[in-house]
């Protein structure tokens, strides 16, 4: 499987990582090189064969529906890059 | 006592004890010699303060008669890890600034039970590189030297590994997710165990690829290695895939004993092109535990050539999906913006940005397996094949195997800057050996057996049952014993 500078651009922006133009054809040529990679999976016969889900068997674990934590709207927003009035701040996302 | 920075935790924990030495003497012997092996970029956050804190704690409870094997013990903590108001950025620029409000399940355990933190620990990019030449602190470099150029440390536990083997800390923190901690303890001659599955809390660790990651010590001996990981180990509510396993006393477990045990060595494992050195070294080891009494008989796993293809699906998945929430909203960097920007702007900015080059590569790796249309063809092919992995292991166990030897790496440590080069697999396959036990939730142990003609430490690997790190550290033991490796690296930084 080959990724043509489109496919790159395509999946550059599903990640939300800009690339400049001019980088696209090499970032193109090097997914292509690890999906090549990847192709060997093909050989193998996996008819019949359930995805592996977890690596222990065992259900995952559940706790009651309840509370534990909360109050603590100064150390949520410690780290933030903008924070004002006990929010996050982003630029404007309604018009 | 001289050079205290260079007991291991074991000699350590019995001298203060006994009261030959405090644990503040450790601790300052140690942030002498972190100050001193700047050369090595090991440390990238001192906490000097916190451990003299936290030492002079440990003294007060030596001297009240309560104090667990880790009290008083001088550690260097991955820079993966969480630890509250301390800079805590997995060496991504995208964390720069980042000082966590909460302190990880492993290192709260390491220090309730009287570890001292000196600092924090170089390592590549959200632990996805194989030479700790993929961080924004630049290269962590391996003690071991033996001619002009400066060599890996291994990774992405790189600067665990440098600050391990250079005595500037008696042991660390690492994790593992395809090998980084066993290639780089292999690289730098210390022993470092991946434990099983669910055994580590991954609470407050950077998430990597969540099926795959487990934390674990970095020591200088295989005793070591069981002692830390006692501390590090158990279940915990925070953490709903550790699981609920009582953890027993793993340093009980080295009784030297291994007659009737039954050693298995997958013939798949014997790759082309590899190293002749590796080869004998290998056939020695199994001789050594032959020796020791146990049966070493061939084994087959018809998959392991699918293992690293099937992680480069896997991983880069998992990763694309935990590296969603670096946006630029809740913590870290955020690129400044032009007017008319908008928040998609934003968010592609700042990870362009704050995501280095390989990290970069691989979430688009992983966005691209998980689109539409490409999700069963590499995504849940890659975990078909994963099952099939395990069950190979399943099977020899079944066959009454007990444990796996193996090689750790295929090479010894190369030079910083040989591979940046060479196209992005050619780097994969550092972790040919180490992949498969992470694919299949198993516990594996690199042990230093031997030197190669440069001079250089290799190691080999030990691949355990799920559970049995008891055993599994026991036959470590065994094989430690027997490969005798006392080599340190002359000190030139």
């Amino acid at each position: 499987m080959s990724i043509d500078i489109e496919t790159a651009r395509r999946v550059a922006h599903l990640a939300r990582i800009r690339v400049e133009e001019a980088d696209l054809p090499a970032l193109a040529g090097e997914l292509s090189g690890i999906l090549t990679f990847m192709e060997q999976l093909n050989e193998v016969n996996v008819d019949g064969v359930e995805p592996m889900t977890s690596v222990t068997p065992m259900r995952l674990k559940r706790r009651a529906d309840v509370v534990t934590d909360g109050n603590m709207q100064d150390k949520i927003l410690s780290n933030a890059p903008d924070a004002r009035e006990g929010f996050f701040a982003v630029p404007k996302v309604v018009e | 006592m001289s050079d205290l920075n260079k007991l291991t935790i074991a000699g350590a924990r019995d001298a203060l004890r006994k009261g030959e030495t405090t644990a503040v003497d450790l601790t300052m012997a140690c942030l002498t010699a972190i100050d001193a092996g700047d050369a090595l970029n090991a440390f990238v956050h001192k906490t000097p303060e916190i451990a003299l804190e936290q030492a002079r704690a440990a003294d007060a409870r030596l001297k009240a008669g309560d104090a667990p094997a880790m009290c008083g013990v001088p550690l260097g903590i991955k820079d993966l890890f969480c630890t509250k108001g301390v800079p805590s950025q997995a060496a991504s620029g995208i964390l720069e600034g980042f000082r966590p409000e909460y302190e990880s399940t492993v290192t709260t355990k390491l220090f309730e039970a009287g570890a001292v933190m000196l600092g924090k620990l170089n390592m590549d990019e959200f632990a996805m590189g194989s030479s700790n030449e993929t961080s924004v602190y630049g290269n962590a470099v391996n003690p071991w030297k033996v001619d002009d150029r400066q060599l890996t440390p291994g990774g992405s536990s790189g600067g665990s590994a440098a600050a391990v083997a250079a005595d500037l800390c008696l042991a660390a923190t690492g994790t593992d997710t395809g090998g980084s901690i066993r290639q780089p303890a292999a690289f730098t001659g210390i022993v470092g165990i991946k434990p099983t599955y669910g055994r580590v809390s991954r609470w407050g660790v950077v998430a990597f690829a969540s099926s795959l990651d487990q934390a674990g010590p970095m020591t200088k001996t295989v005793r070591d290695a069981a002692i830390m990981l006692q501390a590090m180990a158990g279940e915990d509510p925070k953490d709903s895939t550790s699981a609920a396993v009582p953890v027993p006393d793993f340093e009980a477990a080295l009784t030297g004993d291994i007659r009737g045990k039954t050693i298995g060595i997958p013939r798949e494992y014997r790759m082309d092109g590899m190293p002749a050195e590796i080869e004998a070294l290998w056939q020695k080891g199994a001789e050594m535990l032959k020796d020791a009494g146990a049966k070493i008989v061939d084994i087959s796993l018809p998959h392991t050539k699918y293992a690293l293809p099937a992680y480069y699906v896997i991983a880069p998945a998992e990763a694309s999906s935990n590296l969603a929430r670096y946006d630029g909203v809740r913590y870290g960097h955020r690129a400044k913006l032009e007017a008319g920007d908008g928040i998609t702007e934003m968010y592609e900015k700042s990870r362009a940005e704050g995501f280095g080059h390989e990290v970069q590569r691989r979430v688009m790796i992983g966005t691209y397996v998980l689109s539409a249309g490409f999700y069963d063809a590499y995504y849940n092919r890659a975990r078909k094949v994963r099952a099939l992995i395990k069950r190979d292991f399943d099977e020899v166990f079944a066959q009454g195997v007990d444990c796996i030897l193996t090689p750790a790496t295929p090479s010894a440590a190369f030079g910083l800057g040989e591979m940046a080069d060479a196209d992005p697999v050619q780097m994969y396959l550092n972790d040919v050996f180490t992949v498969t036990v992470n694919l299949a939730g198993l516990p594996g142990i690199s042990v230093p057996a031997g030197l190669d003609a440069k001079g250089l430490p290799l190691g080999l690997q030990l691949i355990g049952r799920p559970w049995e790190e008891g055993d599994l550290l026991n036959h470590a033991h065994v094989l430690e014993q027997a490969a005798g490796f006392v080599s340190k690296p002359s000190k030139w930084w």
